[in-house]
């Protein structure tokens, strides 16, 4: 317990004197998951939409490819992209391995079955008709679209925090696919068990206390949007 | 309907991000980079971010560090996914030439292996003549000893050992954990079971553990480490220049020295051993 509580106080320590190392791998972390999850809305929005709204064969099998890819370990993941990225894979020419890139990819691909599964409910949750009548009132596709996602932004809203709570957190790809490098692909969970194996148990919960500050953020802010939702519906 | 202009300005601000992280990540790859793969001994001492500083400040090169056991790094390197390998592990170094998947091998330092486990030491090797002797006391009271287990230097030195007391090891005392040097020191620790560890780790880790350091000094426990360039012939985009640079660093008079005023709690952890 002493252990526990020293560790505890010390991360505070650590994380208010401005470590600067502690901060710049926060920040790898950050940069690596917001852009990973920035780039995987846009195609997850447009399939979620599809196989909600779209009528074709195989609809219900994809559907139930894309629910079974929540399941794959990250490792998996990272195993598989570190074979295609290596320089003996079919994308070696790349030079991808061991880049903040190859993180990104990692977690682009983890990320995007959570916002399909999750997109896709609100989807089939929200009243078809929003879709119907601003096609009726003269909008084009494109629009029509935008009409219903701003429908379910509540839903889209938890879909993304969801994600990006799995991603900021996931350790098994990141460190196969970036190679915990110090200063370029250290991020917060390869760094946490980097510094648990070197039994410096303050720094990785120095970090963990970030995650778990971040989370708090996030669900925070999801809590503060959906309040003002059932405000003005 | 829906305010179009929020979705406007959002998208907006999404792009000048997105355009932002693309070309900082972008900006990352340089030419005067050299990855390293190297082994977790070299790595969780502290010895690399103790040196390669240096070394980029006479030669402009940075250095990215891939911390993983020897097998590892020797396959990241027999791939081309790594410029260079620092590694413990003779024979393995040797095939590794052999195949043609290296060059210009040079030794840089060595230290040694060492026994530790509970100080009340149950299966009394501490009085022990060698190395294998002890190893055989380990065995005969099936006393619990942890193994790394992945295929690293420290794992190949330990089955090379076992293998000369004629018996490999099995049964519930002897546990293969397949983790790093420093993770198997807090196993062994908790279990109060015996474990092989460099000196290095050991040194860096005694601090934080109730172990004790049980048997040393035999012969067979020395472990010299080796830098090897990948093979530029089998992989034409290694930076082989730089690498070179490295090796002719590291065995420089500078390197060398360095590496032997290198200490951690007081305690030096290499001896330099360029020839």
């Amino acid at each position: 317990m002493d252990v526990l509580i020293a560790s505890t106080l010390e991360a505070f320590r650590l994380l208010f004197s401005g470590n600067a190392e502690i901060w710049e791998i926060i920040g790898i972390s950050f940069r690596v998951s917001t852009l990973a999850i920035l780039l995987a809305i846009p195609p997850a929005l447009i399939i979620a939409f599809v196989l909600a709204y779209g009528n074709f064969f195989g609809r219900r099998f994809l559907i139930s490819l894309f629910n079974t890819f929540l399941s794959i370990p990250a490792v998996v993941i990272g195993l598989t992209l570190f074979i295609v990225l290596s320089r003996q894979g079919p994308m070696g020419d790349l030079g991808l391995l061991f880049t903040q890139t190859a993180m990104m990819m990692g977690q682009f691909i983890l990320c995007l079955p959570i916002l399909i599964a999750m997109a896709h409910t609100s989807f089939q949750a929200a009243d078809r008709r929003a879709w119907e009548t601003a096609r009726t009132l003269g909008a084009n596709r494109f629009y029509a679209f935008v009409t219903v996602l701003y429908e379910i932004r509540f839903g889209l809203l938890a879909a993304m925090l969801a994600a990006y709570g799995r991603i900021i957190s996931e350790v098994g790809a990141s460190m196969m696919l970036g190679g915990n490098i110090a200063h370029y692909t250290r991020n917060i969970p390869t760094a946490i068990a980097l510094e648990t194996s070197k039994g410096n148990f303050a720094e990785g919960i120095a970090l963990g206390v970030v995650l778990l500050f971040l989370a708090f953020v996030l669900n925070g802010l999801l809590h503060h949007v959906q309040g003002k939702g059932s405000i003005h519906p | 309907m829906f305010p179009t202009r929020h979705f406007i300005r959002i998208g907006l601000l999404v792009s000048i991000y997105l355009a932002y992280s693309i070309s900082a990540i972008a900006g990352n790859d340089t030419a005067s980079l050299l990855r390293l793969a190297t082994t977790t001994s070299t790595a969780n001492s502290g010895l690399m971010e103790y040196l390669l500083p240096e070394f980029t400040r006479d030669t402009a090169i940075e250095v990215q560090i891939i911390a993983v056991g020897t097998g590892k790094a020797l396959r990241l390197g027999r791939d081309g996914d790594v410029d260079a390998v620092l590694v413990h592990a003779k024979k393995a170094e040797q095939a590794f030439i052999d195949a043609g998947f290296g060059v210009d091998r040079a030794d840089v330092m060595y230290n040694d292996f060492v026994l530790i486990g509970s100080p009340d030491d149950p299966a009394h090797i501490s009085g022990s003549q060698t190395v294998i002797e002890a190893l055989e006391k380990v065995r005969d009271t099936k006393s619990a000893f942890i193994s790394r287990g992945d295929d690293s230097g420290t794992h190949k030195k330990e089955m090379s050992l076992w293998q000369k007391t004629n018996y490999s090891p099995q049964g519930d005392w002897y546990k293969s954990v397949g983790q790093g040097m420093g993770k198997v020191i807090q196993i062994a620790n908790e279990l109060g079971a015996y474990t092989m560890t460099d000196r290095g780790t050991w040194l860096a880790y005694q601090s934080k553990s109730n172990l004790a350091l049980l048997y040393q000094g035999d012969p067979a426990l020395f472990n010299p480490y080796g830098i090897i360039a990948v093979n530029p012939k089998r992989h034409a985009h290694v930076n082989y220049e730089g690498t070179k640079s490295l090796i002719s660093w590291l065995t420089s008079s500078k390197g060398q020295r360095m590496i032997g005023e290198f200490m951690v709690n007081g305690e030096k952890l290499f001896v330099p051993g360029a020839r």
